[in-house]
């Protein structure tokens, strides 16, 4: 597999890896993927009033799964969850140069997006 | 990316060529070009001359004789000829095979052709450790059963299979014996006669032989076998294989057999000593390892282990300047995991995690410290990224949690 420089860089050197408290009230946690389809990625967003200011990332997935999961967060970052909304993974995709094999790894990154956010809005609702 | 070293750890994939198999080889490309079947002429016998010799070594080194060694164009060729050789030869005795599903897919595709046209084929399972079990072989072997077709050593896992047992229980009933010996001509001990071996097939690119030559052992006598070609033309090789002989190819698998068997004791130990070197490291400094393979009865130069809650593709990027096969190792092409793995009942999450090392004559044991060392610090480094090793860190297993599948 011959990876783009981009999908190299997010690999050697990928933003906002860790996790964030996923109790907390102002913390959204997306986990999609599964270990026998050979990615999982957790994706977490920290909100304050309604602009996401922090983001981290897990990932267990190939180098384009990695490059994916750190680039949303990267994305996400001083955006409203509207904006966060608008992330597409054709962008994601685009951005990394992902071939057409690769493709779903960045569709999993929109899911876990996705996720994210409505675990958070959840949270907001329960209270 | 700045690693600039490369550093060669897949060789069961393919091996260079030994240079003084290279010396052997040059003369047959410019001055003794001939054609071997040129009967005519000086530059044929030359030719004729050198293949024979070849025939000759390759023959002694498994026990056989010259006249039941067929030249191919590599093991894939010699696997298809033996298996749709033997089938459509011996139809009117049976329709039915045998085989393993670890096999290389050089044996399940003929297989599968061959069930496309109505033969009947049954293929044995294996254990955690990717062994059969005799005794089912001999349940499965029938009065219609044409032929058996097992490997010796497995190109992933390197497990060995008892081939000694194995062809007394297909002589004892009645069924030809194909051995696909390709990981192991050279390197493990074998002879046609003492094993009961009918077909073999091997290739020279797996012992520091050049590319594109194999061959098929063809036994000639109790039994003799006989083979209906898949390739016809000029009736060559007996009319088993017809092409214009490879004569450098052939030349260069005669050397690299012959330099394998002159040190075959010594190099086997000395690689099992570098494999077992880079498995120790492993475990040691790791944890979540799992070895996939016997660990006693195995390839002395493989080592393929399951990196728990990290993709092996990830790995291998993680090592730059390493040779190192991932997942299916002949099919990595594809993003699904082994079936040899699959077969051996590994979960396809640590099947996904898997990576073989092949350890070969030209390895170092500064090599093999540095490749410990490189991937130790990679995995280390992808697990701290992992969110499934988070998880087994906080006592949850991930293989006991409800994954949405995507």
């Amino acid at each position: 597999m011959v990876y783009s420089d981009k999908v190299i860089d997010h690999y050697e050197n990928p933003r906002n890896v860790g996790s964030l408290d996923k109790d907390a009230d102002n913390v959204g946690t997306g986990v999609v993927g599964a270990p026998e389809c050979g990615d999982v990625m957790k994706l977490q967003i920290q909100v304050e009033d309604g602009v996401i200011t922090d983001a981290r990332f897990k990932t267990f997935g190939c180098g384009s799964a990695i490059a994916s999961s750190s680039l949303a967060t990267e994305w996400l970052k001083g955006r409203s969850l509207d904006d966060a909304n608008e992330i597409r993974n054709v962008d994601i995709a685009e951005e990394l140069a992902l071939p057409p094999v690769k493709i779903h790894c960045s569709v999993l990154a929109e899911d876990a997006i996705r996720q994210a956010i409505a675990d958070f809005q959840n949270k907001q609702q329960n209270d | 990316m700045t690693e600039s070293r490369l550093i060669y750890l897949d060789h069961q994939a393919t091996t260079a060529v030994d240079p003084q198999v290279l010396e052997a080889m040059l003369p047959y490309f410019t001055e003794h070009f001939g054609n071997a079947a040129s009967r005519g002429h000086d530059f044929g016998w030359a030719a004729e001359q050198a293949t024979n010799q070849a025939r000759e070594t390759l023959a002694n080194g498994i026990g056989a004789k010259e006249r039941e060694i067929v030249f191919t164009s590599g093991a894939t060729e010699s696997n298809n000829i033996a298996i749709l050789g033997a089938a459509r030869m011996y139809h009117r005795k049976g329709k039915h095979l045998i085989t393993c599903h670890t096999e290389h897919k050089a044996v399940i595709d003929p297989m599968r052709n061959l069930e496309n046209q109505g033969w009947e084929v049954t293929y044995l399972g294996v254990d955690a450790q990717g062994r059969i079990d005799l005794q089912e072989l001999r349940d499965a072997i029938r009065p219609d059963t044409v032929l058996v077709s097992l490997m010796h050593g497995n190109n992933e896992i390197g497990t060995l299979h008892p081939i000694k047992e194995i062809g007394a229980i297909c002589r004892e009933n009645g069924a030809l014996f194909h051995c696909d010996a390709t990981q192991t001509l050279g390197k493990e001990e074998l002879d046609v006669n003492e094993m009961n071996i009918d077909l073999l097939s091997a290739s020279a690119h797996k012992i520091y032989g050049p590319k594109g030559v194999g061959m098929l052992y063809v036994r000639r006598r109790n039994p003799r076998v006989r083979l209906e070609p898949i390739i016809f033309g000029g009736g060559h090789e007996r009319g088993l294989r017809s092409g214009t002989l490879n004569v450098p190819g052939v030349v260069g698998f005669a050397k690299a057999l012959e330099l394998s068997l002159q040190n075959r004791e010594a190099e086997q130990q000395r690689v099992r000593a570098l494999r077992d070197r880079l498995q120790q490291r492993l475990m040691d400094e790791l944890d979540y390892l799992t070895l996939n393979g016997d660990p006693e009865q195995r390839l002395a130069c493989n080592l393929n282990i399951s990196f728990a809650y990290i993709e092996g593709e990830s790995l291998v990027l993680g090592i730059p300047g390493i040779a190192v096969s991932s997942g299916s190792a002949c099919t990595s092409a594809s993003l699904e995991p082994s079936y040899v793995l699959r077969a051996m009942g590994v979960g396809d999450d640590l099947a996904h995690s898997s990576i073989r090392f092949g350890v070969g004559r030209f390895t170092t044991e500064e090599q093999i410290d540095y490749v410990a060392e490189k991937v130790v610090a990679a995995v280390r480094r992808l697990r701290d990224m992992s969110p499934l090793y988070e998880m087994a860190l906080e006592g949850i297993d991930p293989s006991t949690v409800q994954w949405a599948s995507h």
